[in-house]
C-alpha cells in the first residue's frame, strides 16, 4: 500500500489546522486519530451506516467515504463543534428529554442528519424524517423517539403540521 | 417517587456532544495496532505459513500464529455441566491446523498502526488445503460426512428431549393436527460499534489491565486470569461506552484474547477493534434452526399436544464460556408455554458446522419459541373454523393456573396473559380491520393482521451457570458510599450499554434513601472497583442489580436514621428522610441534613455512640434462589402490507402490550422495547447471513445484509400492564427481550394472514421479496 504523503490546509470546528497526511488516510481517521475528534464514529467503513457524518463546507458528508487530502481547503465541523448552532443544541436538548439515543454511537450522525433535514425542511412530516435519517443506522432504539425528537424541535421552533401515520409523538 | 418517573440518562448528555468514550476513542502510549490473517475457506487444512515478508514491512512489530503462543495461553472447551453429553472440542487463540469457519484467524500482526498492520497481514503467507466443507444440520448429522473435530466421530454437538404426558395419544385423538416446516435463518446482533479492546500489559507487577467494548467485566477478568495465567486480582477489566451489544458483546472472543496474549508477550499496549467484514464474519451469530412442529387441537380449539423437532444449525464450536446450548434449550422448553397443554415433546439435535460460532444474542431462542406455537395456533383455528385470537384466549393460563411448571419445565410464578389480550384489544380494534382489509383487498392491496403472544424469561438463577461449572455470576451486589458531603457513589456489578440501568438503578437508590436523584452517582463496568457481578445480559439489569441497589438503599437509610436518631435523641422508627432532609414522619418537621449526617459520621465519629449501626458505606448482595429464570410476558399485534407483485413487505402498524413487572423508569423502557421489535422486525424481513455453496459469506457489507432504518420501521405503540413479581422487594423483571421476542411471529403471522387469498404461506424467516414470491408461486 501506498504511504505516500500530502501537506493538507483546513480548518476543523473552526481552528485552522495544517498537517501532512497519508493520501489513503480517510477523513475520519484523521478527525479521530490525528486532531483526537473521537466524537466522529466509525460503523462500518463503507458508507453505509451514517455513523461517521461530519459537515464538509456546510454539507453531511460520509467521513468514511471522504479523503483527508480532500478536505483540503475546506470546513469541517464534527459534533464537538456542533454546539454553535442553535437548531443543533435544539436538537440534542429533545434527544435528550426524548430519550433519542441509548448507546450514543450512532447519535452524532443523526443529529447532522437531522440538523440538516430542518434546514432544508423546517416542517416534515414524520414520512419525511423517517426518510431523510435513513441513511442512518441506530441498532438500540426503535428510531421513534429519534423521530419524536426532531419533530418536537420541527414543532418548536417552526410549528410545523402533525403527522405521522399513527398517533401523536410520544410525551 | 423517583422509581415509576420518565427520567432522561445523565449518560446521553456527554454521548450527545460527542463527548463519550468508546474503547476505539482511547489510546495508550507506545500502543500497538493488531489485524488479523482469516481464513477465506470455510473449511481448510494449513500446511504452511510463511511470515517473513509480513516481518520485513517497516512498522511492524510482531507476527503470532498458533505455534508462537504455545505456552503463553491455554486452550479452552466450552462445556456445561448440566448439559454433560454435549460436546465440547478444544479451541485456541489462534487456528493451529485446520480452519473451521471462513474468517477464523490464524495469524496476528502487531504493528505500529491499523493500516500498516493490516500491510503486514497482506504478506503472510498461508499454504491452504482445501476440505469439503459441512454448511447445514442435515448434511453435517448425514452417514459420511466429513467430521469437523478430531476427538469427535460426528458432528452432533448435542441432543436431548423433553416429554410431558402423552403426546401420541394426544395426536391420535386430536380433531386436527396443524403442522409446518419452519427455517429460521441465521442473523447477529450488530451492534454498531464493532467489538473492541485494548490490552495493556505491565511486566513488573503481572498486571493486565484490559478496556474492552464488552457487557461482562467480572467474566472476563476471570477468563483472562485463568487463560494467560495470571492472578486474578492483577487483571482489570473496564467497560467505557459500549456502543451497543446485545448479546454479542459477552462472550469470549479468541481475536480479542490474542490482543491479551501479545500486550503480555511484547509489554506494549494492544488495541484490536473488529471492523465491519470481521465483524460478519466473526461474531457471534444467532438462530439458525430448522423446526418441524405439530400441535393437536380438539373441535374447540384446545390444545390438545404439541411436538416441536429442532434441528438447531450451530458453529464450529460451542461458544465460550456459556457454550451454545441455551438457543435451543429454549426452544425446547418455551415453544407453548403461555398455554395450558399436558402432552408435549421436544426433540433438539444440535450439529456442529463450518460457519461461525453461534450463540447468544438477545432474547435467545425466544423469537423461534413464540413464532413456531403462534404461527400453528393460526393455522389450526383457521382450519377448524375458529377465530385464533378466541383460540388464544381458551387455551391461555389464567390467573388461578399460578405458579404453574409448564411442560417445558419453566417455572412460571405469574403471567398476565388474559389481561395483556384485553389491553391490546382496546388499542387494536380487529374487527373493524378486517372491514379495512376486505376494502382493500376488493382494491388488490393485500393487508395481513398477525397476534404473537410471548413469555420472556429474565433474571437467570445461579442454578444455570453456577451449576454449569462457569465463573458467571448471577447473584449482584450493589456497594454504597456515603461521601463526606452527604452525596453518594454506587457501585454495581450490572453493566450500561444505553439501555439505561444506571438511570434505573440510581432511581431506586435515590428513591429510598429520600435523596435528590443527582445526589447519586451510578459507576459500573470496572472488574476492579465494583462487586463481583454478572454484568447485563438475559434483562438481569432491573431484577437483580435493581434488588440489590435497594437493599443497599434500605440498610445505608437505616444507618442514617440510626444516626440522627442518636444525635437527635429521638426514636428512629419515626423519622424518615425527603430530598435530603432527615424529618419527623409525623409532623414532618425537618431535623437536620443528610450532609450534616455523612459529615459527623465521617470526621467526628467519637459524636456517635458505640452499639450505634454508624456505616456510611454499605453492601449488600441479592440472587434468585431455587428459581432459573423470572418471567415477564406479553403480547405482540403487527399489521403488514404486502406487495405481491414485488414480494416487499410493508409493516404498517406494531403494538406490544408488555408486563415486565415493575417499571423503573417507563421513558426507558418503552423505547428499548421498541428496539427489541425492530431488531425483531430485521429477523423477520431482512436480516440473513447468507453463504455460498462452498461456506463463503455473502453478506459481509451493509450493501448485502440489510438492517431496518428508520424508513421501512413503523411507528411502535407501547403499553404495559404491570404484575410485579413477588419473588423481589422491588419487583421488577426485565424487559429486554420482550420486543425481540414478539416479533417475528407477529410478523410472520401477519404476512400469511395478507396472502391468504391467494392459498399461500410461508414458513421460512427472513421474509425476503424472493422467498414470499415463490410462496406466492410468482417466482
Amino acid at each position: 500500500m501506498s504511504n505516500k504523503l500530502r501537506r493538507i490546509a483546513l480548518t476543523v470546528n473552526g481552528e485552522a489546522v495544517e498537517r501532512e497526511v497519508p493520501v489513503r488516510l480517510n477523513l475520519v481517521d484523521f478527525l479521530r486519530h490525528e486532531l483526537g475528534f473521537t466524537g466522529s464514529h466509525v460503523g462500518c467503513e463503507h458508507g453505509a451506516c451514517g455513523a461517521c457524518t461530519v459537515l464538509l463546507d456546510e454539507q453531511t458528508v460520509r467521513g468514511c467515504l471522504t479523503l483527508a487530502v480532500q478536505a483540503d481547503g475546506c470546513a469541517v465541523r464534527t459534533i464537538e463543534g456542533a454546539g454553535e448552532n442553535e437548531l443543533m443544541v435544539d436538537l440534542q436538548a429533545a434527544f435528550h428529554r426524548l430519550n433519542a439515543l441509548q448507546c450514543g454511537f450512532c447519535t452524532p450522525g443523526m443529529l447532522f442528519s437531522a440538523q440538516e433535514l430542518l434546514q432544508a425542511n423546517p416542517a416534515p412530516s414524520r414520512e419525511e424524517i423517517r426518510d431523510y435519517l435513513s441513511g442512518n443506522f441506530c441498532r438500540c432504539t426503535g428510531y421513534q423517539a429519534i423521530v419524536d425528537a426532531v419533530q418536537a424541535v420541527a414543532q418548536m421552533r417552526h410549528g410545523a403540521r402533525h403527522g405521522g401515520r399513527h398517533g401523536a409523538p410520544g410525551p | 417517587m423517583s422509581i415509576g418517573a420518565e427520567v432522561p440518562r445523565d449518560r446521553a448528555k456527554r454521548l450527545l456532544v460527542g463527548r463519550g468514550r468508546y474503547v476505539d476513542d482511547i489510546s495508550l502510549p507506545r500502543m500497538l495496532h493488531l489485524a488479523f490473517v482469516r481464513s477465506p475457506y470455510a473449511h481448510a487444512r494449513i500446511d504452511a505459513i510463511d511470515t517473513s515478508r509480513a516481518m520485513a514491512l517497516p512498522g511492524v512489530v510482531a507476527v503470532f500464529t498458533a505455534a508462537d503462543l504455545d505456552g503463553a495461553v491455554s486452550s479452552w472447551r466450552a462445556a456445561h455441566k448440566l448439559f454433560p453429553t454435549m460436546a465440547a472440542p478444544e479451541q485456541g487463540v489462534l487456528a493451529r491446523d485446520v480452519v473451521r469457519w471462513q474468517g477464523e484467524a490464524v495469524a496476528a500482526v502487531a504493528a505500529e498502526s491499523r493500516a500498516l498492520a493490516e500491510d503486514g497481514a497482506e504478506q503472510v503467507a498461508v499454504e491452504w488445503h482445501e476440505l469439503t466443507p459441512v454448511l447445514d444440520g442435515n448434511q453435517a448429522l448425514a452417514p459420511g460426512a466429513p467430521v469437523l473435530h478430531r476427538d469427535m466421530t460426528d458432528n452432533l454437538a448435542y441432543e436431548t428431549k423433553i416429554t410431558a404426558g402423552d403426546v401420541d395419544a394426544a395426536f391420535a385423538g386430536a380433531a386436527h393436527v396443524a403442522e409446518e416446516h419452519f427455517r429460521f435463518h441465521r442473523h447477529s446482533g450488530i451492534s454498531l460499534e464493532p467489538r473492541g479492546i485494548i490490552a495493556d500489559f505491565e511486566p513488573s507487577e503481572s498486571r493486565l489491565t484490559v478496556h474492552q467494548s464488552h457487557q461482562t467485566p467480572h467474566q472476563q477478568q476471570d477468563l483472562y486470569a485463568r487463560l494467560l495465567g495470571l492472578p486474578e486480582h492483577k487483571v482489570r477489566v473496564i467497560c467505557p461506552d459500549v456502543g451497543g451489544a446485545f448479546g454479542l458483546k459477552h462472550h469470549l472472543m479468541a481475536d480479542e484474547l490474542t490482543a491479551c496474549v501479545a500486550a503480555k508477550l511484547l509489554a506494549r499496549p494492544v488495541k484490536y477493534i473488529a471492523d465491519r467484514l470481521e465483524s460478519f464474519l466473526s461474531d457471534i451469530h444467532c438462530r439458525d434452526h430448522e423446526v418441524h412442529a405439530r400441535m393437536a387441537f380438539s373441535r374447540e380449539g384446545e390444545i390438545l399436544g404439541l411436538h416441536v423437532d429442532d434441528l438447531f444449525n450451530a458453529g464450529a464450536y460451542g461458544q465460550y464460556p456459556r457454550t451454545s446450548i441455551a438457543e435451543g434449550n429454549q426452544i425446547s422448553r418455551l415453544t407453548g408455554a403461555p398455554y395450558r397443554h399436558e402432552n408435549y415433546r421436544a426433540d433438539l439435535r444440535m450439529a456442529f458446522l463450518n460457519k461461525s460460532i453461534l450463540g447468544h444474542i438477545r432474547s435467545v431462542g425466544h423469537p423461534i419459541a413464540c413464532a413456531v406455537a403462534e404461527r400453528l395456533i393460526d393455522l389450526g383455528a383457521a382450519h377448524l373454523g375458529l377465530d385464533a385470537i378466541e383460540v388464544r384466549r381458551r387455551n391461555y393460563l389464567d390467573d388461578d393456573d399460578f405458579p404453574r411448571t409448564s411442560t417445558g419445565g419453566v417455572e412460571f410464578e405469574y403471567l398476565s396473559l388474559n389481561p395483556c389480550l384485553d389491553k391490546a384489544l382496546e388499542i387494536i380494534d380487529v374487527a373493524q380491520f378486517r372491514q379495512e382489509q376486505a376494502e382493500a383487498r376488493a382494491k388488490g392491496v393485500y393487508r395481513g393482521i398477525g397476534v404473537a403472544t410471548f413469555v420472556e424469561l429474565t433474571a437467570i438463577g445461579p442454578e444455570y451457570y453456577g451449576e454449569g461449572g462457569q465463573h458467571i455470576s448471577a447473584q449482584e451486589t450493589c456497594l454504597l458510599r456515603l461521601e463526606g458531603s452527604g452525596t453518594l457513589r454506587c457501585y454495581t456489578g450490572a453493566t450500561d450499554q444505553g439501555q439505561g440501568i444506571d438511570t434505573g438503578i440510581q432511581q431506586v437508590v435515590a428513591d429510598v434513601l429520600g435523596l435528590p436523584l443527582g445526589d447519586v452517582e451510578v459507576i459500573s463496568g470496572d472488574s476492579a472497583l465494583c462487586p463481583v457481578g454478572g454484568g447485563s445480559w438475559g434483562s438481569r439489569g432491573a431484577a437483580l442489580a435493581g434488588e440489590a441497589a435497594m437493599r443497599a438503599a434500605t440498610t445505608l437509610r437505616r444507618n442514617i436514621l440510626s444516626i440522627a436518631a442518636s444525635l437527635l435523641q429521638k426514636n428512629a422508627a419515626g423519622l424518615t428522610i425527603e430530598q435530603g432532609v432527615v424529618v419527623d414522619t409525623a409532623s414532618g418537621t425537618t431535623h437536620m441534613a443528610v450532609s450534616e449526617i455523612a459529615r459527623i459520621g465521617h470526621f467526628q465519629p467519637y459524636s456517635i455512640p458505640e452499639g450505634v449501626a454508624a456505616d456510611l458505606t454499605v453492601v449488600e448482595r441479592y440472587a434468585t434462589r431455587d428459581r432459573m429464570f423470572l418471567a415477564g410476558n406479553g403480547l405482540q399485534i403487527a399489521i403488514v402490507e404486502v406487495d405481491v407483485d414485488s414480494g416487499i413487505v410493508m409493516p404498517l402498524r406494531h403494538l406490544v402490550v408488555h408486563d415486565c413487572g415493575r417499571i423503573l423508569n417507563p421513558l426507558l423502557v418503552r423505547e428499548q422495547v421498541r428496539g427489541g421489535v425492530v431488531q425483531g422486525i430485521g429477523a423477520a424481513l431482512y436480516e440473513e447471513l447468507r453463504y455460498d455453496p462452498d461456506g463463503h459469506l455473502l453478506t459481509g457489507s451493509f450493501a448485502d445484509y440489510l438492517v431496518p432504518m428508520a424508513g421501512e420501521m413503523p411507528d411502535i405503540e407501547v403499553a404495559h400492564i404491570e404484575s410485579p413479581t413477588k419473588t423481589s422487594e422491588l419487583g421488577a423483571k426485565g424487559a429486554g427481550e420482550a420486543g425481540t421476542a414478539g416479533a417475528v411471529g407477529a410478523i410472520l403471522n401477519a404476512v400469511n394472514d395478507a396472502i391468504s387469498p391467494f392459498d399461500a404461506s410461508i414458513a421460512e424467516v427472513p421474509i425476503t421479496p424472493p422467498r414470499l414470491l415463490r410462496a406466492l408461486g410468482r417466482f
